[in-house]
């Protein structure tokens, strides 16, 4: 198998470019030998190769009354694998300087692997054996999911814990995504040692497999090392189908009593889908109301005019089958009222009136320049290329990106800004705050 | 999280060691120079991509203030974005978003530092305006009083509202008899309320200045360059008179083990934390914090660690066990061990377990196995610092404002492939000497007081 050709299918340079000055850097869609499709890009200067994939099946495969079976998973995979036990499978990494990764998110699971050149074949050799032959021994799960469970039971009292899962359960109620990819006290401790295997059996296959390689290696070998790590999983997944959600309980403010000296909050709203032709209008309308930078409304309001919070931010967040816009901040018990009505208040401006036409302007030269900076270390790139492949929007993306941005109007800024604020916000607080208390009764 | 500090994330950092460069590795060639008015500039190029990471590290942290004043250097930092003669409130940092830079800064003990990540073509623009905030600050009433309303809730999001950091803060205070260390970087909330404009227009003026200052100029630019563009901007700025060396009040050799015990209702996860007082790199003897660096990789980093395998795995008395060493420091630092037990396992057992663990690594030194695997894994953590212009940047500036010179950073591998197992067995005989240390514990506070708050 080593010996054939991975064929070249196509290849995107692309220039990554600030103002002016502008890099090459090629994309090469490679397949390899057993047929696995992978994005590489060459880079010579640093003696390493960054491995970064993902299997479609998250959390979301997760069974109700056993959450957190995916993230337990992942957590044992480099703990005993093949004839290695969790001990000699450490060891095997330490000698030589391997990094493994791997994370749950709700829609995926994702991983990631470094290594110096040198031991490239015995790295993608372990990950081979973590992914087709996990052990799951007992000792080791009852080990690590103790560890989990410790984890579960301080975050009984953290405030920003419990402000963020009554989120998502309020809003995603008998829906995956409302329940955290690290499940409960109650759901973590019913995974058995079968659930683990059944999780590993249906998600990791080679179709919905996303692959991007960035080091010094040519094609060929970078086929033959990801067949190496990837080729003796099944062809096909067996996934469930995850149902397409909308959030609920907008409008509610919800607060969780706790006895902590800052009140926590959370708040959000319907999103927008990443492949809606409204995304970009989107994305840039909330980097203007409460993205992440020393110039957003809320950071002024909130924290520079009044001092009210250390941090106030706004995203998107957007899954395969649903979307919002989410936000947080921080504050002081006898202010949380404050604090808030001052976020609402930006919310509805920004709803009714959209952004001004020069902080359209900042905001879309912002995003543009900010670009080259997620593109400047091996690990970065090849992040970036997953979740490009993830959201299905072509290997020329990173060269059309800018022209998207260019293209959206202060009209798409308003009418986006009215869809997306519009809509009323779900709020919940974990804390004491003076003056606050849930909008209706709960529980 | 917007942030303008960033302390805890520098520790680990530091702690994972000042780890750059093998001196034979292909790496980077590095530029150092001084310009005639003192600031130091170091130039790591990296053509990659077309963007540049410029920082300036001023040599003053939070253990330079005043008694009576924490948090001081920490508030000014926050305070520097709050404009000048020239460029209003706002101004740097509309000018940095536009171009689609990055900005932040942070501070830590010995150093505080402003950094700007932004396309190479801009690194004139950002150098212009950090040159003129280092003499030109201008406040008012109207913009200290709300940032100090900000830093108060920093502290509330990083400590009040944070059982583990309560304790680590009250371990340092102990730890520290004598040193300016044992104040938290934040700062007491009660000297925290009380600073003034006049306080942080006294610590900049006393502080900021060109012989105070190392810039850091890492990414797409060459050396030649930036040499001729600090000139232009930093250059032009006049130096203080000689500054006197940073001598602070030195620790006495310490006598008497201590222990604290911090009881809050929220605790759902008891934890055990011990700080020994040991030689950072700069105070130390040549290989004394190299093999202290080994130590504590080999007793507490990863799951094959002697810690978490006696621990964890083989008594099953704890969920998680670990051990980090900070290099970095001006005066003496500490070696850190900590774990949380297993539900129904108490402290006194846990620490009883690791004192054995200890006990053991005095009596019996490492095994060759354990050296070489660390030691391959603690230089390759300087190969994979090539891959971040910001990493690297950081390590430099760690290093330079902590003692350190470029060419520390630079032979750091070899520094670490020189320390044996006698060394490594030696640094454990002499430092973790439980008479040097101070252990918390952090438990669930069951007092009927505290019940009825909750």
């Amino acid at each position: 198998m080593n010996r054939f050709v991975a064929s070249i299918l196509c290849a995107a340079i692309v220039l990554i470019a600030g103002a002016g000055a502008a890099s090459a850097m090629t994309i090469e869609k490679i397949v390899s030998p057993a047929g696995i499709e992978a994005w590489l890009v060459r880079e010579k200067a640093v003696p390493l190769i960054t491995l970064n994939y993902a299997f479609l099946g998250g959390a979301s495969q997760d069974e109700p009354d056993k959450a957190g079976t995916a993230h337990l998973a992942a957590d044992l995979l480099d703990e005993g694998a093949g004839d290695l036990d969790g001990k000699l499978f450490h060891e095997r990494m330490e000698n030589h300087a391997i990094e493994l990764g791997f994370q749950v998110g709700r829609d995926y699971f994702h991983g990631s692997l470094r290594v110096l050149n040198e031991y490239r074949d015995e790295a993608f050799g372990l990950l081979r054996l973590a992914l087709s032959s996990p052990r799951f021994d007992a000792d080791a799960i009852e080990r690590v999911r103790g560890q989990e469970l410790a984890t579960l039971q301080r975050d009984t009292t953290s405030p920003n814990d419990l402000a963020g899962r009554r989120w998502w359960q309020t809003a995603f109620p008998n829906h995956p995504y409302g329940r955290d990819t690290k499940g409960t006290l109650e759901t973590m401790s019913r995974v058995k040692a079968d659930d683990l295997r059944n999780y590993v059996r249906r998600v990791f296959a080679r179709n919905d497999l996303k692959v991007s390689i960035v080091g010094d290696v040519d094609p060929q070998t970078a086929g033959t090392l990801i067949d190496r790590a990837f080729g003796a999983l099944p062809e096909k997944n067996d996934l469930k189908p995850v149902a397409d959600a909308t959030p609920k309980g907008l409008g509610r403010r919800i607060v969780i009593d706790v006895d902590v000296p800052q009140a926590v909050v959370t708040f959000g709203g319907q999103g927008i889908a990443r492949n809606d032709p409204d995304f970009m209008a989107a994305y840039i309308v909330n980097h203007i109301l409460g993205g992440g930078s020393f110039s957003s409304r809320l950071y002024r309001e909130v924290r520079e005019k009044r001092g009210l919070a250390y941090g106030v931010n706004t995203g998107l967040v957007w899954f395969k089958n649903a979307a919002v816009v989410l936000g947080g901040t921080a504050t002081r018990a006898d202010r949380t009222a404050d604090a808030l009505s001052v976020i609402e208040q930006e919310i509805k401006r920004m709803a009714a009136e959209g952004p001004a036409a020069d902080e359209l302007e900042a905001a879309k030269s912002f995003l543009k320049g900010t670009y080259a900076l997620s593109l400047d270390t091996s690990g970065k790139i090849a992040v970036q290329l997953t979740q490009i492949q993830i959201d299905n929007l072509g290997i020329d993306y990173i060269q059309r990106r800018s022209a998207l941005i260019d293209a959206v109007t202060l009209e798409d800024a308003k009418r986006v800004a009215r869809r997306l604020y519009g809509g009323g916000m779900l709020v919940t607080v974990a804390g004491r705050p003076k003056g606050l208390t849930s909008s209706e009764t709960l529980e | 999280m917007l942030s303008k500090i960033n302390f805890a994330a520098i520790t680990l950092v530091a702690a994972l060691s000042a780890s750059p460069l093998a001196a034979e590795q292909a790496g980077p060639e590095i530029a150092n120079s001084t310009l005639a008015n003192g600031v130091e500039l170091v130039v790591i190029p990296d053509h990659r991509a077309p963007v540049v990471t410029h920082m300036i590290w001023y040599k003053v942290g939070a253990a330079d203030e005043t008694p009576g004043k924490s948090g001081l250097a920490h508030f000014l930092e926050h305070l520097m974005f709050k404009g000048t003669a020239k460029n209003p409130a706002g101004k740097f940092s509309q000018v940095v978003a536009r171009m689609g830079g990055q900005e932040n800064a942070f501070t830590a003990q010995d150093y505080t530092g402003y950094y700007q990540r932004t396309p190479s073509e801009q690194l004139k623009t950002v150098m212009d305006f950090e040159a003129d905030r280092m003499t030109g600050l201008q406040l008012t009433d109207e913009v200290v009083l709300p940032e100090r309303n900000v830093i108060l809730e920093e502290q509330n999001q990083r400590v009040g509202n944070n059982p583990r950091a309560r304790l680590g803060e009250q371990i340092d205070a102990a730890l520290y008899l004598n040193n300016p260390y044992g104040k938290p970087v934040i700062g007491w909330r009660h000297e925290m309320e009380q600073l003034s404009r006049d306080d942080a227009i006294g610590f900049y003026r006393r502080f900021y200045a060109p012989n105070n200052a190392v810039v850091v100029i890492a990414g797409d630019v060459e050396p030649a360059q930036a040499r001729a563009l600090a000139e232009e901007t930093y250059g032009k700025i006049p130096p203080h008179a000689a500054r006197a060396p940073r001598i602070r009040p030195q620790e006495p050799p310490p006598v008497a083990a201590r222990s604290l015990t911090l009881a809050d209702a929220r605790v759902e996860m008891p934890v055990l934390q011990r700080s020994y007082l040991t030689p950072s790199f700069a105070t130390g003897k040549r290989g004394e914090s190299e093999a202290l660096e080994v130590l504590a990789h080999i007793l507490g980093n990863g799951s094959n660690s002697r810690l978490y395998r006696a621990l964890a795995v083989d008594k099953q008395v704890a969920v998680s066990a670990d051990a980090w060493y900070d290099s970095s420091a001006l005066d003496m630092t500490k070696f850190t061990i900590s774990g949380s037990p297993r539900p129904g396992v108490a402290l006194p057992q846990l620490e009883a377990e690791m004192d054995a663990v200890i006990a053991q690594i005095i009596d019996k030194g490492i095994t060759n196995e354990e050296l070489e695997r660390t030691k391959t894994r603690l230089i390759a953590d300087a190969v994979y610092a090539q891959d971040n212009q910001a990493s690297m940047a950081r390590w430099y500036g760690t290093a330079l404002t902590t003692g350190g010179t470029v060419n520390d950073v630079r032979h750091w591998p070899d520094r670490i492939r020189a320390v044996t197992a006698d060394q490594v067995k030696d640094a454990a005989q002499q430092w973790l000497d439980k008479r040097r240390s101070v252990t918390g514990y952090l438990i669930k506070d069951v007092s009927p007081r505290a019940e009825k708050r909750s």
